[in-house]
């Protein structure tokens, strides 16, 4: 299997600004994000042969229309794909493997999504069309608030650990242009905010925002000849692994961290040659949807010890200026969670980075960089390494 | 001969203080407390919870009939009976729903001693329990309270029925009509006097058919519509040592009523006493039971008296008003429900089934094909979950169904104890109560409503110490 190691090349990026676009539906913000990741690559939406998008609700849009309709792109393959909060970076990961087989040469992986359409407060109640009688209706907040409540018991990690994960992602969110929130806080804000899922309160986790985000994908020989035939971005690999929806019925499962994202991990880390992740990524965008994800993702992606999570933000090493940066775009925290859209943005923010045009703070001359989607109750990860080419 | 052969109860733990109703309407206090449901109870979970309290350690397999009754039943069409025999895991019954009087009670427990008698059913289960609107600000209000109770029969029961009694009297109060929302009363005598002439008629004559004499009765387990009511009616009888210990612990519990006192009554007596139940409305039933030797042998931990001690007094009458969704809210976001999958997963749902591995031996709910955890395919044994575990984590939850809650709702994973791990909501307590590895036993609760059906399913709260 010669894998997609070095055989695809992201040729452009565009992200809309994620935030509460009232006044934009799902189109809009679709075009806005593909044109601006076209003109980043120096083609024509009529050059795509391609498109994969990444939805989750149904209200955003159902099939392959959601995105044909948007960019008036008919008579070519257009799929949507949905695999929880990673149905970005899936759709990102389906685009690679089409063009790496050699069915194509340019395609397109977008995400969108539109929640404040819906109106109601945390993520709408529509997850799926009925719910067994087993599966009391608990928020999102309130599966991974259950992981924290876990680590405080076993690890003797604090509300403290998880507001410096707040107050860190919203000082580099700060600086981003597109991000939702540009606004640093104190560990008081973040202390001190009112509570959504004990022991989660409202800065421990993501916003529910709108967005869209696109990716062109090439072939290296092709990228040669586009925009960036200097500086464009190779994949070097990409995981994906999924386990069970139902985490609160496994017996046995310690809740110290999401065994999806160490398989996802361990898939791109053999595939990309990474032996010792600490040291080999340069950065990380990771898929903090509420604090305490992020710090059990440290472990799971291998950067620090299993029970060293806390002490990897306490010491400052996900900082801006740490030796591993961790979301020095701001991350979910600061650009809320457009379902769909979260994993193609990602993939959009390392490859700035790595091609030393980040929007906001800037890695000092990243190498590789690791884009992290987590799904559901950490049920699906998916886990993307970039690097320079 | 037919007897009863085991007996339980089920009282909310949720008391309100009548004083506090007094002042939340500046209307005089009756004495006391009475016992509110919470929110996730009804009739049906109150009597489920009551029968598993009585089959506690006993064989239900010869039950052959389950009685449910009640002046409150969820359903208008659909009756509580085979939701009961489904949480019971008990299938080749025959299940009967006795409603609209306030001796359904006593008239079911009169029916199934005929089930029992005649041969229909070696043993049959008697469940009672009420809930009845009170209007805001009445007396009724402060009077009313929230229980059940049940009632195995069999014809061996250590209690023998040894006379029994029914009169019929039309007659109007306190009633309520299809569609109304509280409990009608004329609050005059002749409701009281109606009262007294139909019990004391249905009692004299359940006496004379046991042969014996009122002052041979040691204990009169009845339904009343309030405690004078209670003393003077049994005075006029002959009990001049009569007594009620509901109406100022727990309320009148409606057609439940008679039955939850003969469960304490039976809590404490001794083989050679008598016991008389009765209970009115629109007539009266009334039964005259002997206690024979092993009475006490019967006995469950959890007696009425335990029952009566496990209480917390809510802290504001607003927490009631919600409890009975006294307060309009717009737009119930109800979560989505499908009859047909609830109907598909009866038995994981009521009966509480799982299954275990036979290669690694898990215990794992809800059921499925493939093992969760060595994923070897189609070799599973079926197995009941136990009621019983502790909370392996757990969060306040405040975002439901799209609304922020100023109450959080606890959710836990609770480890069973005989394996198994299931995911609740958890009841009975404050959130702050919850904590990592609190022991704690599951309790059948309404959970929703969603697609305009009474979605039934399990929560967990704080274990009892039985």
């Amino acid at each position: 299997m010669p894998g997609i190691k070095d055989r695809v090349a992201v040729a452009g990026v565009g992200a809309t600004r994620f935030t509460e676009h009232y006044e934009k539906d799902q189109e809009d913000l679709l075009v806005e994000a593909v044109e601006e990741a076209c003109t980043d690559a120096g083609i024509e939406r009529k050059d795509i042969q391609a498109i994969w998008c990444g939805v989750y609700y149904r209200f955003t849009g159902l099939s392959g229309t959601t995105a044909a309709d948007a960019l008036r792109l008919y008579g070519i393959p257009s799929t949507r794909v949905e695999n929880y909060c990673a149905s970005g970076m899936d759709a990102f990961r389906n685009a690679c493997f089409a063009v790496a087989a050699g069915v194509y040469d340019i395609v397109l992986a977008c995400g969108v999504e539109k929640i404040t359409d819906q109106g109601s407060r945390g993520l709408p109640n529509v997850l799926r069309d009925s719910i067994p009688p087993f599966m009391p209706p608990a928020s999102a907040p309130a599966l991974f608030a259950m992981a924290a409540t876990r680590a405080f018991s076993e690890r003797g990690w604090t509300r403290e650990d998880l507001a410096r994960v707040a107050v860190k992602n919203h000082a580099n969110g700060a600086k981003h242009p597109k991000a939702h929130f540009r606004r640093e806080i104190t560990m008081e804000t973040a202390l001190d905010a009112p509570m959504i899922a004990w022991p989660l309160g409202r800065f421990d986790s993501c916003a529910v925002s709108d967005g869209a985000a696109a990716v062109i994908i090439t072939t290296p020989e092709i990228a040669k000849k586009m925009n960036h035939k200097d500086d464009f971005v190779n994949v070097k690999a990409n995981g994906l692994a999924v386990t069970t929806s139902s985490p609160m019925h496994n017996p046995g499962f310690d809740y110290l961290g999401f065994p999806a994202t160490r398989m996802a991990a361990k898939q791109a880390y053999d595939e990309a040659g990474i032996t010792d992740p600490a040291r080999q990524i340069s950065l990380a965008e990771v898929h903090d949807c509420f604090t305490i994800t992020e710090i059990l993702t440290y472990e799971d992606l291998g950067f620090c010890e299993p029970g060293e999570g806390a002490a990897f933000i306490r010491d400052g090493r996900s900082a801006a200026e740490g030796d591993l940066p961790v979301n020095p775009s701001g991350g979910l925290k600061s650009f809320g969670h457009p379902i769909g859209a979260t994993g193609c943005r990602m993939i959009g923010e390392i490859t700035r980075q790595l091609q030393g045009r980040a929007d906001g703070v800037q890695v000092k001359d990243p190498e590789l960089g690791l884009a992290h989607n987590l799904g559901g109750p950490g049920a699906v990860c998916s886990v993307t390494i970039l690097g320079r080419n | 001969m037919a007897g009863v052969a085991g007996w339980g109860v089920s009282v909310p733990v949720w008391r309100l203080d009548r004083g506090m109703l007094a002042r939340a309407w500046d209307t005089p206090a009756l004495p006391g407390e009475r016992a509110a449901a919470s929110g996730d109870q009804d009739a049906l979970t109150l009597g489920v919870e009551a029968a598993l309290e009585c089959l506690r350690g006993r064989d239900a397999s010869q039950i052959d009939a389950i009685y449910f009754a009640t002046t409150t039943p969820p359903y208008a069409e659909k009756h509580a009976a085979a939701t009961v025999a489904a949480v019971l895991d008990l299938h080749d019954v025959m299940t009967v729903d006795v409603t609209g009087t306030l001796r359904a009670g006593t008239t079911a427990m009169r029916t199934a001693l005929d089930a029992v008698r005649s041969g229909g059913a070696r043993a049959a289960l008697v469940v009672a329990a009420d809930m009845r609107p009170a209007e805001p600000s009445t007396a009724m209000e402060q009077l009313f309270g929230d229980a059940a109770a049940a009632v195995l029969i069999t014809a061996e029961g250590p209690v023998a029925v040894i006379g029994e009694a029914s009169v019929a009297e039309e007659f109007t109060g306190p009633w309520r009509r299809t569609g109304d929302h509280y409990v009608h009363s004329f609050d005059g005598k002749i409701e009281t006097e109606s009262y007294a002439r139909a019990v004391e008629r249905a009692v004299t004559a359940a006496l004379a058919d046991a042969g014996v004499s009122p002052d041979a009765v040691a204990r009169f387990a009845a339904y009343a519509p309030d405690p004078r009511t209670f003393a003077t009616t049994a005075k006029r009888i002959g009990f001049a040592q009569a007594k009620d210990r509901l109406f100022s612990t727990i309320g009148n519990v409606g057609a439940a009523h008679a039955l939850v006192a003969l469960a304490g009554a039976l809590d404490e007596t001794v083989p050679g006493e008598h016991v008389v139940v009765a209970a009115q409305g629109e007539g009266a039933d009334a039964l005259v039971l002997a206690a024979g030797a092993g009475v006490q042998d019967e006995r469950q931990a959890w007696t009425l008296q335990r029952a009566l001690e496990n209480k917390r007094l809510l802290p504001g009458y607003e927490r009631y008003l919600r409890f009975r969704r006294l307060l309009p809210v717009d737009e119930e976001n109800e979560p989505p429900s499908s009859t047909i999958r609830t109907w598909r997963d009866r038995a994981q749902a009521f009966a509480l089934y799982g299954v275990r591995c036979n290669v690694c031996g898990m215990v794992q709910f809800p059921a499925n094909r493939a093992c969760i955890n060595c994923s070897v395919l189609d070799d599973m044994t079926r197995v009941r979950l136990q009621r019983t575990g502790s909370v392996f984590t757990f969060t306040l939850d405040h975002l439901i169904a799209g609304e922020y809650l100023e109450t959080p709702v606890p959710r836990a994973v609770v480890d069973l104890d005989g394996g198994g791990r299931i995911f609740v909501e958890v009841t009975d307590c404050e959130p702050s109560d919850v904590k990592v590895g609190m022991p704690v036993e599951l309790t059948f609760r309404l959970m929703h409503e969603g697609a305009g059906f009474k979605n039934y399913y399990w929560k967990a709260r704080p274990r009892r110490d039985l």
